[in-house]
């Protein structure tokens, strides 16, 4: 047991403020059991957003020492003894008050995202599926949906202008996932992802892959092959020959 | 949140630090900025220099030089004619380094590593953005990356020929020959694979545009084995940059005469 | 505080989580217009947590499987206290309500012929757990949220509106539901965010507000699980059954202690996990009760063959129900010999190659790296019980799902006798699915059945507001307790006093001590302000766990006999009497009161999918006689016609 600094970020969108505690730490406890003893000893009202405290639904995202991660998945001894843990809400959002954040432009987002298109030959019950063909689109699904991507993108963390335009990385792996279901009968979702969602504004310079609790490859196996499905579409010399010659595509393989 | 739509215009958190991070963050791109930037002064001194290019003892070529299609080129080393005029602002292998310039520029890995470390678009994740606006990718001239399919085409035969010019330096004038010349070249020809096979659009091309892999067996094999390639797409872009830059010095030593080849056999 | 938010929907579905998401998509297909309100965000509710799968009897892996081994399953699992019924329709629509998922986009893991694969789980007979590695839980909910969506973009195309049909309301928290002459007419809740208070006019309920656990130290529920809707249930006039019943999921993490309780999924054990002792036994063989002797294997070599072979071989008993794994461990560590920080051991890494076990177990093998710096793939896992799930719940027609109350339902953990005295992993999934569905569409028949509305009485929702603003207070003082502290205290005495082993000396300690608690809570007073206040939060919340707690003690007092989830140190057997008997809470002008109420008697047609000898385990000599007339009746009217 020991007495760590600690500042964290205090206020509501009127303003706020970085404020200092210091707070017991016990061996083996995550950032978000120090935030727990806060609200139970000094600061009852301290707003955080949590659930699980497992990793698993991915409520208490946040700003550590300003990297975004999970509260309770950073753990106390990755920090030095007497180093300063500033913990703030995370920033891409408006504040509501404290450590929460009012993330409503993801489910925006998430509503605007044209849903799985059932097969209409298939009743349910026959859908028959291998496993080869799921396992690309059930790493999309491991997403717990804490939204540190989307919070960490630059096209729209600097520029929040974006938002209209861009949907976020969030929303490429759902693409991704729907584009590379095996009975998705939605054939323009590669056109969608381009025009609507801004796939376009993505530089790759991958730091939904970095911040990523879920260890989901975001950028190499969502969107960088969404863009290369795009290209397929748009760009592709001898895709577009072999279409000419052979009179289908390979896409609906 | 009762409703799912955010009055407009609400603000932010009001953080005055424009970073919290207290990691040395400027680190990695620092590195890259100086990393690239020095391989690009070396590779653009050597391209125009035009001379200590070719070790006709051993007939090894440099990789800056192949294919060598210029007039001025050493007739021994053109394996593949010489059309070009000989000009001192023309390369000698005019034909092949302008679209290794752009594979290499559009490579979804390298876009990465100068857009955080050239133009600071953002410099390190959760560090703010350089500059005011952002258009990313949408428009003139960036729009351009998208033809990174074509460029790899273009660098898939480019290496085939760099595989060449190592197979010609396997055997000269009393046969089959071996020196050190030799493995620095061929370890620089199966680096150059290992980008170029693990490259984001050939992964594509080769399963990952496909909605069944159990429908084709052979493409879904292909893929994971590119996949595996990929995943190390950073490593070995880094890779080749160094064996091509030292197979073309330890070409430029020996021509030059700085010291001799170490020879294994003939 | 000034305005009050009004809004006005058909039906009312409380709670967002697989129970509550499914119950919203029929009663929404029904035509009626449907309000979602979630506690937390949209997406994050407890069924994110489930880890294991959903239990159908499709019959994909082992074609041996069907309806009635699955409802045999459910019903040795409970101890034959649950509703047969239940268990019937659970055991008959799961399936369907699994292979539905797949037309809203859900993605299984699936078999070689591209069917849904099924995995083994302590006590179904045949492997039957629909799963998606060790994520099903979480597969499950953003199916169900994505199906919503998907409905709503269907309401903007026909309507105009993405929130013409079906709304949710996110962290949002229901303080009370409004009654007219015992019909739900609402229901009074404030706005997380602005801690606005919201007023809901509602001819129909649907709770689907999940458990209890929070009301204990040790568990892997989350904030959330504070009882809402059990105690809503009460102060609206239903009835609460089998409270006595709380599962303690036998392996939950004991190290380090901030993540002591966080769940450890069945699935370790059934793709072969093994517990052992700190003298390396698989002490497990000794724990097999007589009514399971039958169906366990009794060596380590015939367990070992059963995954390969199990047509032919026993299961091992590290398969045995939650209940009787829980108690073992227990007893071991009691006896000394147990794990460094005081559970067993947990050991997957010398049963499988590691990258299987990182394929399979993908959770749970980030969870323990990440958490307690443990590789699974290279070391035992240490484990102990953790509360995880309540049997009991709001007693509620089988069919309808409907409670004693009109216009209210119930759906999911919320409700109860659908798990009798023990809950199979794997049956709380499809549970959500079968009887979610049931509650939304009886919710919308019986509102489209409506000629007039009950309507909510102005004086209550004045009371309401009242209420819950004179909780904040500007600073607490030496008459007013601390919510945190409460609750705190409360945690304490559930877990040791009305835990995994209890005797009727603890308990009557426990119910004094719940009443001064009681007290307490009548003080709790919470600081700041409105907005974002978990403090205040948690004080609105901690009157609804002092209640449900004091009806679980109350009725772990009164059955004095061991069966499933109840253990009673001082009555270790079960007691073919007590198997006729369902203890019932309801909430009178003093308090808790519980009476005994007669099980309903399984139809002879299901009772004779058991052996006699089985049934002679359970029932009394009395309906052992009555059973066997029945059957003779039966055969003999068989042999006439």
């Amino acid at each position: 047991m020991s007495t760590r600094h600690f500042r964290i970020w205090r206020g509501d969108d009127d303003g706020g403020e970085l404020t200092d505690y210091d707070i017991e730490v016990n061996e083996g406890e995550v950032v978000l059991d120090i935030i727990h003893r806060l609200q139970a000893t000094e600061a009852p009202d301290l707003a955080v957003r949590w659930n699980c405290k497992a990793g698993k639904c991915g409520s208490c995202s946040a700003e550590i020492n300003g990297k975004p991660r999970l509260l309770c998945m950073t753990r106390m001894s990755t920090f030095d003894e007497n180093e300063t843990v500033t913990v703030t809400p995370i920033r891409n959002f408006p504040i509501v008050r404290d450590l929460v954040a009012d993330v409503s432009y993801n489910y925006e987002k998430a509503r605007a995202m044209p849903a799985f298109a059932p097969p209409s030959d298939l009743a349910p019950g026959e859908y028959r599926m291998q496993q080869v063909d799921v396992e690309r689109s059930q790493e999309f699904r491991k997403c717990i949906e804490c939204f540190l991507c989307q919070n960490v993108c630059h096209v729209t963390r600097d520029h929040e202008e974006n938002k209209e335009a861009f949907a976020g990385p969030r929303l490429f792996i759902r693409a991704a996932e729907l584009d590379m279901h095996p009975l998705d009968t939605k054939p323009d979702r590669k056109e969608f992802a381009q025009a609507e969602q801004g796939l376009g504004y993505c530089n790759i310079t991958k730091c939904c892959t970095d911040v990523c609790p879920e260890h989901i490859k975001i950028t190499d196996n969502g969107i960088i092959p969404m863009k290369e499905r795009v290209v397929d579409r748009k760009y592709d010399p001898l895709v577009w020959l072999g279409r000419k010659i052979f009179r289908r595509d390979q896409l609906d393989g | 949140m009762t409703s799912t739509s955010a009055p407009p215009g609400r603000p932010r958190a009001a953080i005055a630090e424009r970073t919290l991070r207290t990691d040395r963050w400027w680190l990695a791109p620092l590195a890259t900025f100086v990393g690239l930037s020095a391989w690009v002064v070396y590779a653009t001194v050597r391209v125009f220099m035009q001379s200590d290019y070719w070790v006709a003892e051993y007939g090894y070529l440099t990789p800056f030089y192949s294919p060598c299609v210029s007039v001025g080129c050493v007739p021994e080393a053109s394996h593949f004619g010489q059309i070009l005029p000989d000009n001192p602002l023309i390369p000698y292998a005019a034909f092949s380094l302008p679209f290794l310039l752009i594979f290499r520029l559009t490579c979804y890995y390298y876009r990465r590593a100068y857009y955080r470390s050239f133009w600071l678009s953002p410099p390190a994740c959760a560090v703010p953005d350089g500059h005011k606006s952002y258009t990313g990718e949408t428009r003139f001239p960036l729009i351009f990356q998208n033809a990174h399919r074509w460029t790899f085409y273009l660098a898939a035969v480019i290496v085939v020929i760099n595989t060449w010019d190592a197979i010609l330096a396997m055997f000269g004038p009393n046969g089959f020959q071996l020196g050190l010349g030799n493995l620095i070249l061929w370890a620089n020809v199966i680096l150059l694979w290992c980008y170029t096979a693990g490259c984001h659009s050939c992964r594509h091309i080769m399963g990952g545009r496909l909605k069944h892999f159990s429908k084709h067996p052979v493409r879904y094999r292909a893929w994971s084995m590119v996949s595996t390639l990929n995943a190390r797409h950073m490593q070995y872009a880094w890779y080749t940059l160094a064996s091509l830059a030292i197979a073309d010095f330890y070409v430029m030593a020996l021509a030059a005469g700085w010291f001799s080849d170490l020879r294994f056999i003939n | 505080m000034s305005q009050i938010e009004r809004h006005s929907f058909d039906v009312l579905v409380i709670g967002a989580g697989g129970a509550g998401l499914r119950a919203a998509i029929e009663s929404r297909t029904a035509g009626q217009k449907t309000a979602i309100i979630s506690k937390s965000l949209f997406g994050k509710a407890h069924t994110v947590m489930a880890e294991g799968g959903a239990a159908a009897a499709m019959g994909n892996v082992n074609s041996g499987d069907n309806w009635q081994v699955h409802f045999r399953d459910t019903m040795r699992g409970g101890k034959f206290l649950n509703h047969y019924r239940m268990a019937e329709l659970h055991a008959k629509e799961a399936p369907d309500r699994i292979w539905e998922l797949e037309t809203y986009g859900a993605l299984f893991d699936r078999t070689k012929d591209g069917k849904i694969s099924q995995r083994n789980f302590g006590g179904h007979e045949y492997p039957r757990l629909a799963h998606v590695g060790d994520r099903t839980g979480l597969e499950m909910i953003r199916t169900l949220q994505q199906q919503i969506v998907s409905l709503q973009q269907e309401d903007k195309r026909n309507a105009g509106a993405y929130e013409s049909k079906l709304k949710i309301f996110h962290e949002t928290t229901i303080v009370e539901l409004l009654v007219d002459d015992g019909r739900i007419a609402g229901a009074f809740g404030y706005i997380r965010e602005t801690g606005k208070f919201v007023l809901f006019e509602a001819p129909a309920v649907i709770l689907a507000t999940g458990g209890v656990g929070k009301s204990f130290k040790v568990t892997s529920n989350s904030w959330e699980y504070t009882g809402d809707g059990h105690a809503l249930a009460l102060r609206a006039g239903a009835s609460l059954v089998n409270m006595e019943f709380v599962q303690f999921h036998p392996t939950g993490m004991v190290w380090p202690p901030s993540v002591k309780g966080i769940l450890v999924t069945e699935s370790v054990r059934g793709d072969g996990g093994v517990l052992t002792n700190s003298e390396g036994k698989r002490f497990m063989f000794d724990y097999v009760p007589d009514v399971f002797k039958d169906q366990y294997a009794t060596t380590e070599a015939e367990g070992d063959r059963w995954y390969t072979d199990p047509d032919n071989n026993k299961r091992p008993p590290e398969l045995l129900p939650r209940d009787e794994v829980a108690r073992a461990i227990n007893a071991e560590v009691k006896a000394g010999r147990g794990s460094p920080h005081g559970g067993v051991f947990l050991d997957v890494s010398s049963r499988m190659k590691a990258e299987e076990i990182v394929k399979r177990l993908p959770s749970m093998h980030h969870q323990f790296k990440e958490l307690a710096d443990v590789d699974i793939t290279a070391e035992p896992m240490e484990v102990g019980p953790t509360c995880h799930y309540v049997m009991g719940g709001i007693e509620v027609d089988p069919d309808t799902q409907e409670s004693k109350v009109t216009g209210l339902f119930a759906a999911g953990e919320v409700s109860g006798g659908m798990h009798g005295s023990n809950r199979l992993g794997g049956n709380s999934l499809s549970d959500l699915l079968v009887f979610g569905k049931r509650a939304g569409e009886h919710a919308a028949t019986y509102v489209a059945s409506l000629d007039a509305r009950p309507k909510p009485r102005e004086a209550d929702v004045t009371a309401l507001t009242e209420y819950a603003e004179g909780l904040l207070v500007d600073t607490f003082t030496e008459e007013t307790e601390n919510p945190y502290t409460l609750q705190q205290d409360l945690q304490e005495v559930m877990n040791d006093l009305v835990g995994i082993i209890r005797r009727a000396g603890e308990l009557e300690e426990a119910l004094t001590k719940l009443s001064e608690l009681g007290k307490r809570v009548d003080k709790v007073k919470a600081t700041g302000g409105f907005a974002y206040n978990p403090g205040w939060h948690l004080a609105i919340d901690l009157r609804n766990m002092i209640t449900v707690s004091e009806c679980i003690a109350k009725a772990a007092l009164e059955r004095n006999e061991s069966r499933g989830g109840h253990t009673r140190e001082d009555r270790p057997a079960m007691d073919p009497q007590w198997r006729k008997v369902n203890l019932v809470c309801t909430l009178g002008e003093s308090g808790i009161v519980l009476k005994r109420q007669p099980l309903p008697t399984m139809p002879t047609a299901l009772m004779s999918l058991f052996d006699r000898s089985e049934l002679s385990k359970y029932l009394t000599e009395a309906e052992l006689d009555e059973f066997d007339k029945a059957v003779t009746a039966t055969d003999e009217d068989g042999e006439t016609s």
